[in-house]
């Protein structure tokens, strides 16, 4: 199975873990969730919608991370699984 | 019940009015403790408690100048469950997460906490609702004024002291576990019932010392009053985040500007990274304008040290020492000065540091609109800390100044409403941020001195606005249900409620 990480679980930043699935799992655990969690969700949809995937598994470790870093982790954790061999 | 503010605050309490209120109140004065024969030396900790015949309800007091070190809150601690005393009052000067209480407030031993900062398991123990009595969380001036008083009545006061004498006076300059000065402990040591101090060093005769034995009823050694290394920490570091950094300039370039770094003048800073790099920042001015300064007050480190040494203060004044080359100064220096807490911070002291400063540099876990400052819990409602000297610094200081990054891991600074309010709006005058500084409205003097002013000045409401363009806005999380204690401004008065976290 491919997969691709990106980021740290540094404090304002996000680990991002990505494989390929038949369909489209989200999982999101955050030291912000009660807060941002549906925010966080929304971006990842967004993302995977403009980079043309449906079906996919993330799994997202989120330390307080903003909009921009969460949509460039998971761009990159994308881009590590299609050259994933 | 509401007070000024618009919070709630349980009934028969007083309420708070205003952070300048006390000037139409009274001093009040209990008799200081009477004069003490001969101190009492005993073999052990467990026969000095047994001594004092702690009973149900009594009130036991200490100081936190061992931080996370300390060992004699925990002995002590020991001993209460040992004898299963029950329905105790607790009222360190702070808690720390090493400090073993949990269990005594769950079995009921511990019902009732005065503290002015605590964080960790004992904080999150409170927050879950586990103790039966309430949380008091008082400032530091406003613990040596409730002590002073009356209203915190002291049974028995056990204060770890570095280094006593034969006679038993003590000191906290040398000695293996030196902290330096024992500011904290001051206002114990004059009206408690009992005084009894734990040393682990014992010496002949000390030159000087902060505690007399008067007032010492007995003296305790043990082994070990506190580890080191936890007692003082490392060397703070000036912080490297270049965010930390340019917030740093940007105050100095604000001070400037404002032109209060002239000679003769005086500050207060955190010991952070942060706090130090505005410490950095101002020196540098002061060094290129020849500026000598007049004091330096607060927790002191190690960079205020070398400020003294290069005689850019006449004075440090000292309630607690952060770290070792502090504690070596306190006690090599004389211009290193230790000063109590009730003459750092107590609104009635004539003088009080705070009351003679021109800045303070103070941090802030949520600010509102109106400026009020929480620093005493964070956005999901657990206790971080308390003011310490935040609401005596505000109040005094002719400047206030509160730096924070706008968010920190995307948890925004500004808010409508700040959870808990520490410290009130009317006595904080100014945020720096790395996107923009605000300037409270009421201060239209500081707003005409700034007119001109080449730092980028905003509404704090455009600031609130920045921040949820960058973070987005929060979901409210809302607050517990049941109090669990209050917050006692420096005059007595409460000026907020504590509530358990939603989150447990």
């Amino acid at each position: 199975m491919k997969t691709g990480v990106a980021g740290t679980k540094e404090s304002n930043d996000a680990l991002i873990s990505v494989f390929e699935s038949d369909m489209l799992e989200i999982e999101i655990q955050s030291i912000v969730d009660l807060m941002y969690h549906d925010q966080i969700e929304k971006v990842i949809r967004e993302t995977l919608k403009e980079e043309h995937i449906q079906n996919i598994r993330v799994v997202c470790v989120d330390k307080g991370a903003l909009d921009y870093t969460i949509r460039a982790r998971l761009i990159t954790a994308l881009k590590r699984m299609k050259s994933d061999d | 019940m509401k007070n000024s503010l618009n919070r709630e605050i349980p009934d028969g309490l007083k309420p708070f009015q205003s952070s300048s209120d006390f000037r139409h109140q009274e001093r009040r004065l209990i008799p200081e403790k009477s004069p003490v024969d001969q101190s009492l030396f005993y073999p052990s900790l467990e026969a000095a408690f047994l001594a004092m015949d702690i009973k149900p309800g009594m009130t036991l007091s200490f100081h936190h100048h061992l931080r996370s070190g300390d060992q004699v809150i925990n002995q002590v601690g020991e001993l209460i469950s040992k004898y299963d005393i029950k329905g105790l009052t607790l009222a360190p000067s702070s808690i720390f997460p090493e400090y073993r209480l949990s269990d005594l407030i769950i079995r009921q031993n511990i019902t009732q906490i005065v503290t002015s900062y605590l964080n960790g398991p004992v904080a999150d123990t409170i927050a879950k609702g586990h103790l039966a009595g309430e949380l008091i969380m008082q400032t530091h001036g406003g613990r040596a004024r409730a002590i002073e008083s009356g209203e915190l009545a002291i049974d028995v006061a056990f204060l770890a002291c570095p280094v006593v004498d034969k006679s038993g006076n003590g000191s906290g300059a040398y000695g293996k576990s030196a902290c330096g000065t024992l500011g904290y402990a001051c206002s114990d040591w004059r009206y408690a019932k009992k005084v009894i101090l734990v040393s682990d060093t014992l010496v002949d005769k000390l030159d000087s010392y902060q505690l007399d034995h008067s007032h010492v009823d007995g003296v305790v050694m043990v082994d070990s009053i506190g580890d080191p290394a936890g007692i003082v920490a490392g060397t703070t570091k000036i912080t490297r985040d270049p965010i930390g950094l340019k917030i740093a300039e940007d105050t100095a370039t604000l001070l400037t500007e404002l032109g209060v770094i002239r000679n003769g003048f005086s500050m207060q800073t955190g010991a952070g990274g942060t706090s130090l790099a505005v410490a950095d920042a101002v020196k540098k001015v002061m060094l290129k304008n020849q500026v000598k300064g007049k004091f330096a007050s607060g927790g002191i480190t190690g960079y205020y040290v070398d400020m003294l040494n290069q005689g850019l203060f006449e004075h440090l004044y000292d309630v607690q020492c952060f770290d070792l080359e502090a504690v070596e100064s306190y006690h090599k220096n004389k211009n290193h000065i230790g000063i109590s807490a009730s003459e750092y911070g107590n609104p009635f002291e004539n003088k009080s540091a705070v009351d003679r400063l021109d800045f303070v540099i103070l941090g802030a876990t949520e600010i509102d609109l109106d400026f009020n400052v929480n620093v005493t819990t964070d956005a999901f409602g657990k206790i971080i800390g308390g003011s310490g000297g935040h609401a005596d610094t505000a109040h005094g200081a002719k400047i206030t100044i509160i730096t924070s990054t706008l968010t920190k891991a995307r948890i925004p600074i500004i808010r409508e409403k700040v959870r808990t309010i520490t410290t009130p709006g009317s006595d904080v005058d100014i945020l720096v941020t790395e996107r923009g500084i605000a300037i409270n409205p009421l201060r239209t003097d500081l707003l005409e001195k700034l007119s001109h002013s080449r730092l980028k000045i905003m509404t704090i409401r455009e600031l609130l606005d920045l921040t949820y363009a960058i973070a987005g806005k929060p979901k409210e999380i809302p607050s517990g249900k049941k109090r669990i204690g209050y917050l006692e401004y420096r005059d007595g008065s409460v000026i907020d409620s504590l509530y358990d976290s939603p989150l447990y």
